[in-house]
């Protein structure tokens, strides 16, 4: 028994619809009844949001081309501005209804040209009055616009007096869309993150060829219960199959001796032991891609550790250099009446005031880097280093190439009178791997460590 | 053009090119009163001698980078394998399709890796696709520009190739063509369709070096000063298209491949299939530098030690850029010919055997001035003491016994300079080849051993032949370190005082070029005349305000 039934379209289209969108057929009836007849007005405007990945494009894709309804598909991070966005979808107005490649240049610059040569393309298309979709992916990509391209849209039905509607999809919800000046509220529709059954049944659909269907689901069984406490985004789910099936049949594959019978496909048990601590080493780098695909269709054996992008954090550093960035982190972390204690031969005692007592608790390096001034930087520089360093041009330039490479960070504008202010952005852990290269103990001078 | 700036006391402008004469070049160099030096000679010398360096250093960098460019020539070639050939991997059928980026680790050196990045894209140009682009951050505030230059650079280069067809409506400015991806992928596909109809002569051609379909080669050279946002609407608009448009990416890092995660949110990294690639590290391309410039005998000019000590430590302790030591090298070269008459000897032997029977007397009398030759005259009899301070000929005669004798014993100077190089670089090599030496001593036996005991002796006599020692050192080796730090150095407080105490040193300076700018007929005696006069016009009507100014900025500086 079919759950979508509409009188409008052929069921065996709404079959085949069905079986190209699991877990969602809820949402896509919703959207069937909208629609409506073909010839239908619908309503102007219709705002779909939800999570990365819970399938907004694609089911809209789908529906769209499965029951071939006259519609555009623009993406409003590809076409950023509103020039580009209206010529787009002006464009492909053309080609809508005859399918051909047949496209003229168009030149449209305002809502007002868009208005109007759209009524011009609609009426050269033989629609018979079929509803026409826009479809807008990245949505609120449009608030960055022009203030009027958003009210428009909303809009568009009435503006053009013709059967269109605008669909919107984005993953921020509405009242971060509402101009202030007030619109036309869209139709709003909510996609659910998929549960972890839908995951299961949307994962298993897609096997190899060779493989059979109970396998892989087995596979993807134990996949999910590795994977589904720290990742439940289908695309990395999809990524990570992919990435792991080759190691969870190497058994088959391989058939080992020492097992008392070769594994095959019903040895779940086997194999779950043999790719458990596999999936356990994968939970550290999830999410940061750390293997290409190339390189893991030639590796059966992957070690996630040792061949990661974050294996290879040592940078190397020029004396100087290394120098100004601790004296840089030592002016971000250390409190200014300190750097007299820590950086003069003889400082004398320093009283504890209440004032040091009461915020004796509230770590600055739980509070982040502080900004400095210049003359502060080098004053702990020359104090820090043990030989003299003459005050040449090189050290300027340095800090500036320590600025260019995001070590450093320059604080509020480029101001002349007061001089230039930084701010370091290293981690405690990157300082010490650099302060130990040139025997220098940060920890000692470091106030929260006193 | 605007002398009105709150920060700044100094503006320059240049002249126009039109007025520039190419005479004027050797004319600073040429001072009248020592033509018996050789002046001309000394630069015809030091120019061919600073084009053979220049090219052996450009030889070596493309050695050095060829292990890093094939490797990612090999990572391109399998970059696209479904617009090669039809593959139907189980992985590509899920639609998967993530662009191939490279993720280059160039190291912090930041001023070599525009010479890395050209040889690059040179090479790429020859062998896999033409249609490569280069990409600074700082020309891509926004992804409009960010289009609009990729653009811009993927087709003139495909204009400069297809010159005489006439069908590509040149494209004049940007704003005939739309600058967004769909304009893109219309303009890839005409071109790759273009090459495709051609006649078959000239496909095996194109085919030989190109595929039906390049992938089209999109470098970022400062990764680290792009801004997150274009960079992520740059990759999510590829990607959406990347069936149509076979695109490799290439990051140019310079600390560490982390930076890709801290500008990229998870979202659009997991939309590129990142590969790392390492380049050599830059101790190891100048130990080379120094191998192949310094420690050889194929080119007559010498580096003393203190010079390259200073040259090193600039090195190590600030920059690490490679391109700054060849650029002291070269000072040291340009500074050597030039204040040193003798100069004119410091070439191959042949030549230079035919120059000694050239010189003049004064050159002569700046022989006999030489500490190094006063201490061999001192050591021969007086007899011949007497003819060599006297008589010219006799000199040269001698001349050309101790130029051999130098050429002979060059070799031994790399040992000494190796192993002061070896305590300056890497303590870690150092003591690996001592204990090197240790494992020969001990492994070998019986004649063996006394073989290598024999050497070291060796060795350590050829130590009493230091270069100070030899006769007529000053003419092939450059010591003047004192010089090369204050060229090097810049020492912008003492620039500042200099400025304030003696303005008119700086003035000067400004009224010669601008005289030089305007009247390249000046004549040399008139123009001291002039120059008094502008010189006292300037001080008069432009001082007052802008010591003000040196002083507000002195004041900066000395703070710091």
């Amino acid at each position: 028994m079919p759950n979508l039934a509409h009188p409008a379209y052929p069921s065996a289209e709404l079959l085949h619809l069905e079986s190209l969108v699991p877990c969602r057929e809820s949402q896509v009836s919703m959207l069937l009844s909208i629609f409506g007849e073909r010839q239908h007005f619908s309503f102007p405007s219709i705002f779909i949001y939800g999570h990365t990945s819970s399938g907004k494009t694609y089911v809209m894709q789908t529906l769209l081309t499965t029951l071939q309804l006259p519609h555009v598909f623009v993406n409003c991070v590809e076409h950023f501005t509103s020039r580009l966005l209206l010529e787009e979808i002006l464009i492909q107005l053309q080609s809508c209804s005859s399918g051909t490649e047949q496209t003229s240049p168009v030149h449209c610059d305002t809502l007002n040209d868009f208005v109007r040569l759209f009524k011009q393309t609609l009426a050269s298309q033989e629609l018979q009055d079929q509803t026409v979709y826009i479809v807008l992916d990245r949505a609120e990509q449009l608030r960055e616009m022009e203030a009027n391209i958003l009210p428009a849209f909303l809009r568009l039905q009435e503006l053009t007096d013709r059967n269109v509607t605008v669909i919107l999809l984005s993953e921020i919800v509405w009242e971060l869309f509402r101009p202030s000046i007030g619109c036309f509220e869209p139709f709003t529709m909510y996609f659910p993150d998929y549960s972890i059954g839908h995951l299961q049944k949307i994962l298993s659909q897609n096997h190899p060829p060779e493989y059979s269907a109970d396998f892989y689901a087995a596979y993807i069984n134990i996949l999910l219960g590795v994977f589904y406490m720290v990742c439940r985004d289908l695309k990395e789910l999809r990524h990570l199959a992919a990435l792991n099936f080759s190691k969870y049949c190497e058994p088959v594959v391989r058939g080992e001796e020492f097992w008392l019978a070769a594994a095959n496909e019903r040895d779940t048990r086997k194999l779950w032991k043999n790719i458990e601590p596999h999936l356990k080493k994968a939970m550290q780098t999830v999410y940061l891609r750390e293997i290409s695909r190339s390189k893991q269709s030639s590796y059966i054996n992957i070690s996630y550790v040792r061949m990661g992008l974050s294996a290879h954090t040592h940078m190397e550093l020029p004396y100087y250099s290394k120098f100004l960035l601790i004296a840089a982190y030592l002016a971000s972390y250390n409190p200014v009446r300190t750097d007299k204690r820590f950086f003069l031969k003889h400082h004398g005692k320093i009283r504890k005031t209440n004032f040091m007592k009461k915020h004796e608790k509230t770590s600055n390096h739980l509070l982040g880097p502080k900004p400095f001034p210049l003359d502060r930087l080098l004053a702990i520089l020359y104090s820090i280093v043990d030989n003299r360093v003459a005050p040449t041009a090189n050290i300027f330039s340095q800090i500036t190439s320590l600025v260019t490479l995001q070590l450093l960070s320059m604080v509020g504008q480029n101001d002349q009178l007061d001089g230039p202010r930084y701010k370091c952005t290293v981690s405690l852990d990157f300082i010490r791997a650099i302060a130990r290269t040139v025997n220098f103990d940060i920890i000692k001078y470091l106030y929260d460590f006193l | 053009m605007t002398t009105c700036s709150v920060s700044k006391g100094c503006f320059v402008f240049k002249p126009s090119t039109k007025k520039r004469r190419l005479s004027e070049k050797t004319a600073n160099f040429r001072s009248p009163n020592h033509d018996s030096e050789d002046t001309e000679l000394r630069f015809v010398t030091c120019q061919s001698l600073w084009s053979q360096i220049k090219s052996e250093t450009e030889q070596i960098q493309e050695d050095l980078n060829k292990q890093l460019i094939d490797n990612l020539m090999s990572f391109l070639s399998r970059s696209h394998p479904d617009f090669q050939e039809k593959t139907t991997e189980w992985t590509c059928g899920m639609k998967f399709r993530e662009i191939p980026t490279a993720a280059l680790v160039l190291g912090v050196n930041v001023t070599d890796h525009d010479l890395t990045f050209r040889g690059l894209s040179d090479v790429l140009q020859d062998n896999i696709t033409p249609y490569v682009a280069l990409l600074d951050a700082k020309d891509c505030p926004g992804i409009k520009n960010l289009m609009q230059k990729l653009m811009g650079q993927l087709m003139n280069c495909d204009i400069e190739v297809d010159s005489l067809e006439d069908e590509d409506c040149v494209q004049v400015s940007q704003n005939r063509i739309r600058c967004s991806m769909p304009s893109l992928i219309s303009w890839y596909e005409s071109v790759t369709k273009k090459t495709d109809s051609e006649t078959p002569s000239k496909k095996r051609n194109s085919s030989s070096r190109h595929w039906q379909s390049p992938p089209v080669v999109v470098i970022f050279k400062d990764m680290e000063s792009f801004t997150t946002k274009v960079l992520q609407d740059f990759i999510v608009i590829s990607s959406q298209h990347i069936h149509e448009l076979p695109l490799v990416l290439i990051f140019g890092i310079a600390t560490s491949p982390m930076i890709i995660h801290r500008l990229l949110p998870h979202s659009v990294s997991s939309l590129l299939c990142i590969e790392l690639f390492q380049s050599l590290s830059c101790k190891e391309h100048l130990s080379t530098i120094i191998d192949k410039l310094i420690l050889t005998s194929r080119f007559p000019f010498k580096l003393g030690e203190k010079v390259l000590r200073v040259l090193i430590n600039i090195f190590l302790y600030h920059d690490f850029s490679v391109q700054n030591f060849i650029k002291g090298f070269q000072l040291c070269i340009l500074e050597h010919f030039y204040s040193e008459p003798l100069s004119v000897l410091c070439c191959h032997q042949g030549d230079a055997k035919k120059r000694v029977y050239s010189l003049s007397h004064d050159q002569c009398e700046n022989i006999r001035k030489l500490p190094s030759f006063r201490r061999y005259v001192e050591k021969q009899e007086s007899g011949k003491q007497i003819e060599l301070l006297t008589n010219d000929s006799f000199l040269k005669i001698r001349e050309l016994h101790c130029a051999c004798l130098e050429n002979q014993v060059w070799e031994t100077e790399e040992y000494e300079s190796s192993l002061q190089l070896a305590r300056m670089l890497n303590k870690t090599d150092l003591v690996t080849m001592l204990q090197q030496c240790v494992e020969i001593l001990m492994s070998s036996s019986g004649k063996e051993f006394d073989k290598t005991v024999e050497k070291l002796k060796e060795f350590l006599t050829q130590f009493q032949n230091l270069e100070d020692n030899r006769t007529l050192h000053e003419i092939v080796y450059f010591n003047a370190a004192t010089v090369l730090r204050g060229h090097l150095n810049a020492a912008p407080r003492t620039a500042l005082h200099t400025a304030l105490n003696n303005p008119h040193w700086y003035l000067k300076a400004f009224s010669t070029v601008v005289m030089a700018a305007e009247e390249p007929n000046g004549d040399a005696a008139s123009s001291d005349e002039v120059d008094d006069t502008i010189q006292s016009w300037t001080l008069q009507s432009v001082l007052p305000s802008w010591k003000e100014l040196i002083i507000e900025s002195g004041t900066n500086v000395s703070n710091s």
